[in-house]
């Protein structure tokens, strides 16, 4: 180990201005307007952690003699996609950050050009694409939505709520996040006590006294049950806002809304996070998301395979990233590294409500063999990810 | 009167086992209560909470003894605390979000490093002007002189290397790569080698100073703990050389190092989330501040033991022992 280190650190830095190329693809979908009014979507979203991370690559590379460059696609449909990322092939880009829906994604895993590429997925959080459709030449960053569901599921046990209402919405988003929360909840031996879909239009948002209508019909929906805490799956926010407080007894509300777990959070200022969300509000002039943190770190990612091979070549850096040698520091006090099961980032889980950081898991007193990080998600004797 | 008697003991086992030097007080920076707190290091009771700037991390004592910088984070500069009449008598200016300094032996220059611009600032204390900013990499942090004052080593914590500045010239010189997120660098007083911590990385990186290379690493295992929760933080090298204290972070232990083999003889347990760490002025006892818990481990450092925790204020960051 230390005579690996010495020889790293004893191979001469890369010639003078060895470009590390890397190129974002992004599908720009026409986001929906959540349904509260606060909070719309940034149009940037993604792009501008890319962005902050091609700055902090950057300033790094200037003591190594590396420079960074990063190629930016965002592109309106599918279609267009798929022709980008074969122009930035045959342009010569090996290292991509993505950001992709699922479906998408694996279209272009599965281009040939994408043989030799390195494709960092840095916004989902499909338990899919870490499962029957993990790929090769595929890595995440963002939590999968199973280890969302286990680092709630931990929190839950620690304070013993151990018997949830589960409401879930009519997306195939909220049904996978619902079905991430059955898994885990069975997992952590929580009992789910009524599993209820949420179909309750409330129409348009802003009619006067609209609320009447909302609090009766959370009180009726949440009447004769017993439970400790309402867990929601409503990925796009359409409704999961409108139950705190207006269920039939006073209970918290936790999941995609309420207590919500996530890579990151506003709130969020520990292990120097505050350094980064100063930055990140400076060059953006807005706050950092969770999709802006994915792409952060898998430039980071890059940048630190790059820096500490001390090669730009596409081949080296990928192989790094793999390598037990790899650590990410992105300031959750822990070294981050890809699960080489499935390409997952084993990361720490924060437990934040909008104003908060609640809690952080794992949960001491949840073990683990290897890694206590590997508690959250899918482990490798669960695996079914299969690498093709 | 069993009260009084433990007491009694209590002060008499101290006393014997480690007499600080008449008068000197120990002066703890609270990031989060934005105070200082001063112990009396021979009864180790709290004499005074002084009110300074928000969140004020590093501290460095003035040449002279008399006055005390803080790094003052969230007020963007330095604060100067007057010993003797323990008030904020003078502000000097930093960068954005100074975290960590250091003094030049001769007393006139302090480095600081600034997180949120990947600058140095070279700031004169006598006129209070900055002479000079130095471009480092990314989230600047730990700020090292060497005993001559000539060479400058800094660390940034997300580029994660040691930066080595000549101060004449205020040319990087160096750049050395070592583990995720690099902390506190410490010179030997030989000024032989850079111990520097890294906090994600959880290893020190012995650097020798000529050659710029790593010469070791030192690992830290300690049974029943998670590997993720160990994170190097202080370095303390002992006056005579011959021993190093490393606070670990949230593994809640002081590693003790024999410098000559670099094999760690012993871990002490001491508060949640050890963070800084200073000897007094002896060199005979060893303070840390504990940000989780909220206190301060005396460590008596010849018998190598853990002989007292004094509760000071909230997220106690930084500490020195002023005589």
């Amino acid at each position: 180990m230390v005579c690996a280190a010495l020889l790293l650190l004893t191979t001469p830095a890369p010639a003078a201005d060895t470009p590390v190329d890397i190129a974002y693809l992004a599908l720009g979908l026409p986001r929906s307007l959540p349904q509260s009014y606060l909070d719309q979507p940034p149009l940037d979203e993604g792009l501008q952690g890319a962005r902050l991370g091609l700055a902090d690559d950057a300033t790094t590379g200037t003591f190594v003699q590396q420079t960074y460059h990063l190629e930016e696609a965002v592109e309106p449909d599918a279609e267009s996609v798929l022709a980008a990322f074969q122009r930035l092939r045959r342009a010569g880009y090996r290292n991509f950050v993505i950001d992709l829906p699922a479906a998408l994604l694996l279209k272009v895993a599965d281009l040939a050009e994408a043989k030799d590429a390195t494709l960092l997925d840095a916004t989902s959080t499909d338990d899919g694409l870490r499962a029957e459709g993990c790929r090769r030449n595929v890595l995440h960053l963002l939590p999968s939505r199973a280890m969302l569901a286990d680092a709630l599921m931990q929190y839950l046990t620690v304070k013993k709520w151990q018997r949830i209402l589960l409401v879930s919405g009519p997306d195939p988003e909220d049904r996978a996040y619902a079905e991430a929360l059955r898994r885990s909840a069975h997992k952590f031996q929580i009992r789910i006590v009524e599993d209820k879909p949420w179909t309750y239009d409330p129409g348009a948002r802003r009619t006067d006294t609209g609320h009447y209508t909302i609090e009766a019909e959370v009180a009726r929906f949440t009447q004769g049950i017993s439970y400790d805490v309402l867990v929601v799956a409503d990925e796009a926010g359409n409704f999961g806002d409108d139950l705190s407080y207006r269920t039939s007894d006073p209970r918290p509300v936790a999941g995609t809304q309420g207590l919500v777990p996530g890579a990151w959070a506003r709130a969020f200022e520990q292990w120097g996070g505050t350094q980064l969300q100063n930055r990140f509000l400076k060059q953006a002039g807005r706050w950092m998301t969770e999709r802006d943190y994915g792409a952060w770190m898998a430039m980071r990612a890059f940048g630190e395979a790059a820096l500490r091979s001390a090669s730009a070549d596409p081949a080296v850096m990928s192989a790094f990233l793999r390598s037990p040698s790899f650590e990410l520091a992105a300031f959750k006090g822990a070294r981050l590294s890809f699960r080489e099961w499935d390409g997952q980032l084993r990361q720490p889980v924060l437990l934040a409500d909008a104003r908060s950081l609640v809690s952080v898991s794992p949960q001491p007193g949840f073990l683990h063999e290897f890694s206590e990080l590997d508690t959250l998600g899918i482990d490798r004797p669960e695996t079914s990810c299969h690498m093709n | 009167m069993p009260h009084e008697l433990i007491r009694l003991g209590a002060a008499l086992l101290l006393a014997t086992a480690a007499r600080p030097a008449a008068a000197e007080r120990i002066l703890v920076s609270n990031e989060k209560d934005n105070t200082i707190t001063v112990l009396d290091a021979a009864t180790l009771a709290v004499t005074k909470t002084v009110p300074v700037g928000a969140r004020p991390r590093g501290i460095v004592l003035s040449k002279d003894g008399k006055s005390l910088f803080i790094c003052t984070s969230d007020a963007d500069h330095i604060e100067v605390l007057d010993l003797d009449s323990l008030a904020v008598t003078r502000t000097l200016p930093s960068g954005p979000d100074p975290e960590l300094f250091t003094l030049s032996p001769d007393g006139t220059t302090l480095y600081v490093s600034n997180e949120n611009d990947n600058m140095v600032s070279v700031l004169n204390v006598e006129t209070g002007r900055i002479a000079s900013e130095i471009a480092v990499g990314v989230e600047p942090e730990g700020m090292g002189i060497s005993p001559d004052g000539k060479i400058l080593v800094n660390t940034s914590e997300t580029t994660s290397m040691a930066h080595f500045i000549d101060t004449e010239t205020h040319k990087v010189i160096a750049n050395v790569l070592v583990d995720s997120r690099p902390r506190v660098a410490k010179w030997t007083s030989d000024a032989k080698q850079i111990w520097v911590s890294a906090e994600v990385g959880g290893t020190i990186s012995v650097i020798d100073a000529e050659s710029h290379k790593i010469s070791h690493k030192i690992r830290f295992e300690i049974p029943g703990v998670p590997t993720e929760s160990i994170q190097a933080v202080g370095i303390a090298l002992t006056p005579d050389g011959s021993r190093a204290f490393v606070a670990l972070g949230p593994a809640n232990r002081v590693a003790v190092i024999d410098t000559a083999s670099f094999a760690v003889e012993k871990y002490l347990l001491v508060g949640q989330r050890v963070w800084n760490l200073a000897f007094s002025g002896d060199g005979k006892r060893l303070y840390t501040t504990n940000g989780v818990s909220n206190d301060m481990s005396v460590i008596d450092v010849e018998a190598l033991k853990v002989v007292k925790s004094v509760p000071v204020g909230r997220s106690p960051w930084g500490v020195v022992a002023a005589s």
